[in-house]
């Protein structure tokens, strides 16, 4: 028997699943959304970028001619696992809470010799260009696979991100005077067919924070948490939220920091 | 240069469930870049699974296939550490091949 799919086809079969998994509840056994989202995760292209940021982290690059070996995301340099479950955290070498990306971008500029604008001007990729952050992002954060989100909030800086974060999530604000809450924080919510997450509900936060970078198959590409911020952000016609922002990583501190517990499934399957 | 496919080709009795990811743009010269020019048709032309070097199965793809697709193929009579070999041609004539092992059912 020859089978054969392209992931267009699952896409669109996944959005007719959608359309009838809408009306049932999320995450009940035979719900024909999961079962799609199960077939997408089963063979989930964003295993590419795993091995492209794979590549690009060891290979000597930049103007300085240097690997991202003894780039440190907490744990010491060069030490991935487990490093992603604890982000964002504050780093003592910049006097910063810092995200993946944010590290990510300091190793680049400062020990590969990377442009900062030139970095930041491709964090995103489109259909034009790949992105060297998604794939990057998306092999640092794979590397905690099967642990568990785990994001402490032992220093002052770390807990004022957070409350900060915190804040901004249910501040509505802009000129649909909308908020993070406004779509997350209730139940059965959606945008057109997309079921939306309610973040007040633990499980539900646990699912959207355990499977970021994600593959997103209407973007052909993985995107990682920033750029779901940026889109939301866009989404709710707020001026462009900065790459790696302050107000960026608060945010994300605030919803790992809700996630914590998740298992990490990186990279996700999203819509 | 193509970056290399994932394959993955795992046992079911004596069925190997054979797995391709497979990184292509696959243009279905129909978009518009940002300088609103046309994108040039840019897809797999063909594609060719062989298990321990003879050809099981022989594609020809069109340009609706998605980017960066997922492919699958099931091969009867298939046994534990057979080679698995996956080709694909694109119009553009550029290529690519790569192999794997089938493993056994876990």
């Amino acid at each position: 028997m020859r089978i054969m799919r392209g992931v267009a086809a699952a896409a669109a079969c996944f959005a007719c699943l959608a359309a009838w998994g809408t009306v049932a509840a999320q995450g009940q056994p035979g719900n024909g959304l999961d079962v799609g989202r199960q077939m997408l995760a089963e063979d989930n292209p964003g295993e590419l970028w795993v091995e492209r940021g794979d590549k690009l982290f060891h290979e000597k690059r930049g103007p300085n001619n240097a690997s991202l070996e003894q780039c440190d995301f907490g744990m010491g340099p060069g030490k991935l696992a487990g490093a992603f479950a604890r982000l964002p955290r504050f780093f003592a070498d910049s006097g910063k809470v810092e995200d993946l990306e944010s590290r990510l971008l300091k190793c680049m500029v400062e020990l590969q010799g990377f442009d900062r604008a030139a970095i930041i001007g491709t964090r995103f990729s489109n259909l034009d260009r790949a992105s060297d952050m998604e794939a990057l992002a998306t092999y640092v954060a794979s590397r905690s696979n099967g642990m568990k989100m785990d994001v402490r909030l032992d220093h002052p800086r770390e807990r004022e991100m957070y409350k900060v974060g915190e804040y901004l999530f249910f501040r509505r604000t802009g000129p649909t005077d909308f908020g993070c809450v406004s779509c997350h924080g209730e139940e059965g919510k959606r945008i057109r067919l997309q079921d939306l997450p309610n973040m007040s509900d633990r499980k539900q936060m646990q699912a959207v924070i355990a499977g970021w970078p994600a593959y997103r198959g209407t973007h052909s590409t993985v995107r990682t948490m920033q750029h779901r911020l940026y889109d939301c952000n866009w989404q709710m016609r707020l001026p462009d939220l900065g790459y790696v922002s302050d107000v960026s990583i608060a945010l994300t501190s605030y919803l790992n920091y809700q996630g914590n517990g998740a298992v990490i499934q990186v990279p996700g399957v999203r819509r | 240069m193509a970056e290399p496919m994932k394959i993955r080709a795992v046992l079911k009795g004596d069925v190997a469930d054979i797995r391709v990811l497979i990184a292509h743009p696959m243009e279905t010269g129909q978009r518009k870049d940002a300088k609103g020019e046309i994108v040039p048709l840019h897809f797999i032309q063909g594609i060719t699974v062989a298990l321990n070097g003879k050809t099981v199965y022989d594609g020809q793809w069109s340009q609706a296939v998605s980017r960066n697709p997922v492919f699958a193929v099931r091969v009867k009579g298939a046994k534990a550490g057979d080679k698995v070999s996956v080709t694909w041609v694109d119009n553009k004539g550029e290529k690519r091949t790569d192999e794997a092992a089938v493993a056994a059912a876990s």
